[in-house]
């Protein structure tokens, strides 16, 4: 089938860029401005206005080896250890390295960092560093980040198109995901309604953050629903990782709102029922205590309240008295505001009520250390994609360097100019094994072959001589036949109930603690889930900011993700980072130092593995047990 | 294929022919969504009528494409009262139990992203930060004035951006460090003064507030002048990138507007004394001699 061009109509516009980034939070906006840099013709699409990207919710700091007595060789040690040896050595290394300069230039951009007396930017101790070096402004540090981001992006008259949903991407259908291309992307205007193409020339971004909507209690914004990642894997990219799940140990109880690290940095002392300190007195981390790295404060809060210490049986005390008002307002005063607004605690005179809560995904869309996928013209950057840096367990302060440094490496990539050659390798191109999983119900798509709405991912039987705009084009089509379909029917299931389904069987089971049962439980519930989907309607007809078919189209997205964290879980016998499995206590290095891939395979997950890089540029990061 | 499919997947009969079965199998299906969806209204329904406390929300209803909803109107809403429930959560409950057509912007959820500056029984307010527990029953809720409404209780934002975008709203200096690695230093005191000012969500609640704003489209309004104080008061920048922002606050539709009636300081969320900078700017401008008509 051929097109013809041009694709404008009056009542159709297909927009054309050098780079098209998905998503405008920190990784988004720094890959744009890095684009920019190298001269190309670049635009954002984000369902969100900038400055409303959930970046903006990251208080704690950046973690950049600055000052003298530190170097990027011990921040490297230290992420590769926070990992438990997950994560590959040349992306680590890439972004220790680099975090630095990346972390001055946001001085140069005028990012308002907290100031020690000398007048350089404030660093301060943080979970599982050897070193205080997590440069922070106050306890907003993503806030002050992302505008400062977003002043570059104005400075510099980047596009941006705000309130755009991208829903699928436009690559070709070669049969091996490593033989195929990215085009561009498929976009749904909220204010209008309108599916509309984008032609990305050079190539496509994906910058879109976290997926904590899978869970019921998150950090995550609402936005948060990981559709680049499902966006990804539905043309072909690998998930990896995706079992890697981070529970942030202090988050209020009743929201899931983010009490900062920095709390437990600056001193603040975790309390069981009885006033005791648990951390050490149940000899849970014996030399590092509260700043143990967060997977084993999160294990230790929950056994607390699992073993009739916590406090309502639901969750421990974080008390920061006694640091004093002074302190406490100079460097934490955002924590005072959340815990009152969101507690109604206010933390000068009490201590705060504090529980594990879902906070951010290690695991994301494989790339290399330059963002690149195995799809070509398709890289990623940010909490979706998966280099991996953080491997089983992100470090505290080490994402949002992550999206600096790897936003602009995929900026530049993208526009062309010349990289390194990356170690990493992507898709089936290095040594690979396949790998099984016992599920007790059918994965990947219901009714399959039939059809099913909200496909994502490859436009079909394009054929070989199509042009990447008729691509594009066929994808836009698929695309509004899927919206179209949807708005249609007039009876079924809305997707809060699927959606509600599948976060509350997360929560239950998928969570701090695993077992092989509980997963099971899981699989069964989405797979229920997936079958309530195919009759789904939206009940909106309206056009005009129909966020009731925007959030119907981010459950499909939601679905995929939810299966792929349940299926690596189930998958990976042992204990490692931030993955603690009821039947397998310890980690398995002789069996497991291998990353976990899932490919989407006509419509099925198919399970496959990599090895782990641990030889870094000098050394190599021998796996150590992991105490703190 | 790696994953193994279970033993008890349906096998279809050899009698039925493919697309009998097909039907077959979706009419099941269908019948069982709607059996879901029904039981989840029902026990909405339910939990409305058995709540100890519910709460009495009146909400703005519009969509130009909707016959029904063309001419504004305000719906009727009893959600269920938990402790701790803010404007956000009763919006986000009556959306996903009773009309999921019920439409605002909304994300972070922590006051942080800004997207749900929303007018609540007559004042500018984050529905995120609003304990329904302070308010007065019914609980009335707008979209905010003076700005267009796109539908419900979204309003179109490109006016407030617009202004925001107006005043140079990045860092400029002529005098950066050589080094990639050497920062500006900037005092203790310095940071401090700029910190409020840096706190801007970009709510626009203070701008909707203005009564200047509303009769003054030019106007650049408190966010805007707030966002070129955070400039124009860092040591950073420099005297002379201080002069060319004092240049173009203090144009016609710049600080002078101000009538100090404090509305914006009021609805400010993050507590911005956004009242207290303009008028700074204004004795700055003074200070340097600048002209003022």
């Amino acid at each position: 089938m051929k097109f013809d061009q041009p694709y404008d109509t009056p009542k159709h516009t297909m927009y054309e860029h050098d780079v098209i980034v998905v998503g405008a939070g920190g990784a988004g906006l720094r890959a744009a401005i890095a684009a920019h840099e190298e001269g190309a013709d670049v635009a954002i699409v984000s369902k969100l206005h900038p400055v409303r990207s959930h970046t903006g919710a990251a208080e704690g700091g950046i973690n950049a080896a600055l000052r003298e007595g530190d170097s990027w060789e011990d921040h490297a040690y230290d992420t590769m250890k926070g990992s438990d040896y997950l994560a590959d050595a040349p992306a680590a290394e890439t972004l220790c390295k680099d975090s630095p300069k990346e972390t001055i230039k946001l001085e140069h951009w005028g990012m308002a960092f907290s100031r020690d007396d000398d007048g350089r930017v404030s660093q301060r101790p943080f979970g599982g560093l050897s070193f205080p070096r997590t440069t922070y402004a106050g306890a907003e540090t993503g806030h002050q980040l992302l505008h400062t981001m977003y002043e570059q992006l104005v400075k510099r008259g980047i596009k941006v198109y705000d309130e755009w949903h991208v829903t699928r991407l436009a690559v070709s259908d070669e049969e091996k995901p490593e033989d195929r291309n990215c085009h561009g992307i498929v976009a749904y205007d909220v204010q209008t309604g309108q599916v509309e193409g984008f032609r990305a020339r050079n190539g496509v971004i994906l910058a879109t953050g976290g997926l904590g909507q899978v869970y019921d209690h998150t950090t995550n914004a609402v936005a948060n629903t990981g559709d680049g990642v499902a966006m990804a894997y539905r043309a072909g990219a690998p998930m990896e990782d995706m079992e890697f799940i981070q529970f942030h140990p202090t988050t209020l109880p009743s929201t899931g709102v983010l009490i900062t690290e920095g709390v437990r940095g600056e001193g603040g002392i975790l309390y069981n029922e009885n006033g005791e300190r648990f951390m050490f007195e149940y000899g849970y981390a014996n030399n590092l205590g509260e700043l143990a790295s967060r997977d084993v404060v999160s294990r230790a809060e929950l056994t607390e309240v699992n073993e009739g210490r916590g406090i309502e049986d639901e969750y421990v005390h974080l008390d920061m008295r006694h640091l004093g008002e002074e302190r406490i307002i100079d460097r934490l005063e955002n924590i005072i505001h959340l815990s009152e607004d969101f507690e109604g605690v206010n933390p000068l005179d009490a201590p705060m009520p504090v529980k594990p809560g879902q906070h951010y995904a290690m695991g994301g869309i494989e790339t290399d250390e330059n963002g690149e996928t195995c799809i070509s013209g398709l890289y990623a950057a940010g909490e979706c994609a998966c280099a991996s840096v953080h491997g089983g367990n992100r470090l505290g302060g080490n994402a949002l360097p992550e999206l600096i440094v790897f936003g602009k490496r995929a900026g530049h990539h993208a526009a062309g100019k010349d990289m390194e050659e990356a170690k990493i390798t992507t898709g089936k191109e290095g040594e690979y094994e396949l790998g099984e999983v016992d599920s007790p119900v059918e994965l990947g798509e219901a009714g399959i072959g039939e059809d099913a709405v909200a496909d994502g991912g490859t436009a079909a039987d394009a054929g070989a001589t199509v042009s990447g705009a008729d691509l594009v084009q066929r994808a836009v089509e698929d695309e509004r036949e899927t919206i179209d379909t949807l708005l249609e029917r007039e009876d079924g299931i809305q997707q809060a109930e699927i959606r509600e389904r599948v976060q509350k069987s997360m929560t239950r089971n998928v969570n701090v603690f695993r077992e092989e049962s509980a997963l099971k439980d899981a699989l069964r519930d989405i797979r229920e889930a997936r079958e309530l989907y195919q009759d789904v309607f939206v009940a909106d007809k309206s056009r005009t900011f129909n966020t009731d078919l925007l959030q119907t189209l981010e459950t499909r997205n939601i679905l995929d993700i939810a299966e792929a964290i349940t299926l690596g879980a189930l998958a990976r016998n042992e204990f490692r980072g931030a993955h603690w499995r009821k039947e397998y206590q310890e980690r398995r290095d002789e069996e497991w130092l291998k990353h976990t891939l899932l490919s989407w395979n006509d419509g099925r997950p198919e399970l496959w593995y990599k090895p782990v890089i641990l030889e870094g540029e000098d050394k190599t990061y021998e796996p150590k047990v992991r105490s703190y | 294929m790696s994953t193994q499919v279970p033993e008890s997947v349906e096998e279809e009969s050899a009698t039925e022919t493919a697309s009998a079965g097909k039907q077959k199998r979706d009419a099941k299906k269908r019948e069982r969504a709607e059996r879901v969806q029904e039981q989840r209204e029902a026990e909405a329904a339910e939990k409305a009528r058995s709540a100890d406390d519910t709460f009495h929300l009146k909400v703005f209803r519009y969509d130009p494409e909707v016959p029904e909803k063309q001419e504004p109107r305000f719906d009727d809403f009893h959600v269920p009262y938990k402790q701790g429930m803010t404007v956000l959560d009763a919006l986000m409950w009556a959306r996903d139990h009773y009309d999921s057509s019920l439409t605002f912007r909304h994300s972070c959820r922590q006051a942080i992203c800004g997207s749900d500056a929303l007018f609540v029984n007559g004042s500018q307010r984050l529905g995120c930060k609003t304990q329904l527990s302070d308010l007065s029953e019914p609980v009335r809720i707008e979209p905010l004035p003076h700005a267009d409404v796109v539908k419900d209780l979204v309003v179109d934002m490109e006016h407030f951006y617009d202004q925001m975008e107006s005043v140079e709203p990045y860092f400029q200096t002529n005098s950066l460090p050589d080094g990639e690695l050497d920062e500006q230093r900037q005092t203790r005191e310095n940071r401090e003064k700029v910190k409020m000012s840096t706190r801007c969500i970009w709510c626009s609640a203070c701008m909707s507030s203005c009564n200047i704003a509303a009769g003054d489209n030019e106007y650049l309004g408190p966010a805007a002048i707030n966002k070129a104080y955070r400039f124009a008061m860092d040591e950073r920048e420099g005297e002379d990138m201080k002069q060319r922002r004092l240049e173009i606050l203090e144009q016609e539709h710049g600080v002078w507007r101000c009538q100090t009636q404090f509305s914006c300081t009021e609805v400010c969320p993050k507590d911005i004394p956004l009242t207290e900078h303009i008028q700074e700017l204004k004795r700055e401008a003074i200070k340097n001699n600048l002209k003022f008509w």
